[in-house]
């Protein structure tokens, strides 16, 4: 199987072909539209900030070869925000494979820092993403942004109010939490997308 | 609801695990990755390295353990130790580390949280304090512990929460090595002060100072490394024991 990681200006792209190689996938990181286009599976990672991630995505046209794509897709943390369709992140107008706005969070209590940072539980989960998961499972989140509930939503988690910590429409599945951190239920998760 | 974190902290020199580690069935306690996986497997939420080497060939040794640790481990993990510029992290990132922790250097030049902050996310940027309570309240000590500066615990996290650190891990000095709890009225004050996550370190010694750094410190994560590396307290049934304290942790 053919894995492709899109390459990009963000951070932390190399925990995901680690994640990968665990998993016993050799993946390709790659911003070669061909190889993107002609991959059984594109992984859409990354930590970073809206603005300048979708400003080097438009200037290197990675959006349109993104939105465009037609194996199943899975986009990480930034790289799910950034498969919506706007970010309150710096004003930013996102892909749009997802017919949702990213929000910052607004805690009204101290409790709750921004960035969320750590283990947190996912729920009501669904789609072949999750399967064999039948009960709420701790996964690794570090986010300030996030993505309210929607008809796309395929898990729930709650920090500040419940939101989605997964997406899913057509061909694209995306989590906000990191799979490639978060242990052995993250692994769960890459196998079922890559048995996808 | 978001878990508290439990967190080993293993000291390395030249690519080895420092402190004697006592772990039962583990062939190369030794090495920092094998302990890691251990820690890992046990249900540490995160592990942090600190490289305590000060050789420049110590340093190599210590960015290719990084690459090995990130290619075998799957949590997060964050290092530090003579972490003095942008290049540093940089570095260390590529290597795979999550998140990168500084303490001297930053105190030194509080600009570089504001660089690392802008450079690569608040995320990554763990602003590590050590400091002590004399009689003139709590001071920030530089190189490990050994030079007192004018700085206060207090006024330093504000600053550096405001510069764009993404963490703060404080470690009290009268705590350290003590094993009679962790510096819980310190750490509840800098819970109500600060918007990031705290961390706290120095002090554990018995499970309950663990749900006292949380229920009383306020603390988001707790740090220890000696407790666990000579099996005095296993992850798990620490976490068993938060667990019935009505504490929020994963299993």
């Amino acid at each position: 199987m053919q894995v492709a990681i899109v390459k990009y200006n963000a951070g932390n792209t190399c925990s995901v072909v680690n994640a990968l190689h665990r998993c016993g996938v050799d993946a390709v990181l790659t911003d070669d539209a061909e190889v993107l286009q002609s991959a059984d599976k594109v992984i859409f990672p990354g930590q970073g900030e809206a603005r300048t991630t979708m400003s080097y995505l438009r200037e290197h046209k990675l959006d349109e070869v993104i939105r465009g794509l037609c194996q199943p897709v899975l986009g990480i943390c930034i790289g799910m925000q950034l498969l919506c369709k706007h970010s309150e992140e710096e004003d930013t107008d996102c892909i749009g494979v997802f017919d949702v706005d990213v929000l910052r969070f607004c805690p009204n209590l101290h409790e709750y820092k921004v960035p969320q940072m750590g283990w947190n539980t996912i729920t009501n989960t669904s789609t072949g993403l999750f399967k064999g998961f039948n009960k709420p499972e701790f996964v690794y989140f570090v986010h300030s942004f996030y993505v309210p509930l929607c008809t796309d939503t395929i898990a729930t988690t709650e920090y500040v109010q419940p939101y989605s910590s997964a997406l899913h429409r057509n061909n694209f599945y995306a989590t906000q939490f990191h799979p490639e951190k978060s242990g052995a239920v993250g692994e769960r998760i890459i196998r079922n997308f890559l048995d996808l | 609801m978001l878990a508290k974190r439990i967190i080993p902290c293993l000291d390395i020199k030249d690519g080895q695990t420092v402190k004697g580690v006592n772990f039962v069935n583990l062939q190369q306690a030794g090495d920092p990755v094998a302990l890691g996986k251990a820690y890992s497997e046990q249900g540490a939420d995160e592990l942090v390295y600190l490289d305590i080497t000060a050789s420049h060939e110590g340093r190599k040794t210590f960015t290719a353990l990084v690459s090995r640790i990130a290619a075998e481990i799957n949590i997060p993990f964050t290092v530090g130790g003579g972490i003095n510029e942008l290049a540093d992290v940089d570095s260390l990132l590529n290597a795979g580390a999550d998140k990168v922790s500084i303490n001297s250097a930053a105190l030194r030049r509080p600009g570089l949280i504001d660089e690392i902050a802008q450079h690569f996310g608040s995320q990554v940027c763990v602003v590590a304090i050590d400091a002590r309570k004399t009689e003139a309240g709590w001071r920030c000590y530089l190189n490990g512990g050994r030079l007192e500066t004018d700085r206060t615990l207090f006024e330093w996290a504000k600053e550096a929460n405001e510069r764009g650190a993404g963490e703060i891990l404080f470690t009290s000095m009268n705590h350290d090595g003590v094993k009679k709890g962790f510096a819980n009225e310190a750490l509840n004050q800098l819970a109500s002060e600060l918007t990031i996550p705290l961390i706290a370190s120095g002090g554990a010694g018995e499970i309950e100072h663990f749900r006292d750094a949380f229920t009383i410190g306020h603390a988001d994560a707790a740090l220890a490394a000696s407790v666990f590396h000579f099996g005095q307290i296993h992850i798990d049934r620490l976490k068993e024991y938060l667990k019935l304290e009505n504490i929020t942790i994963r299993q």
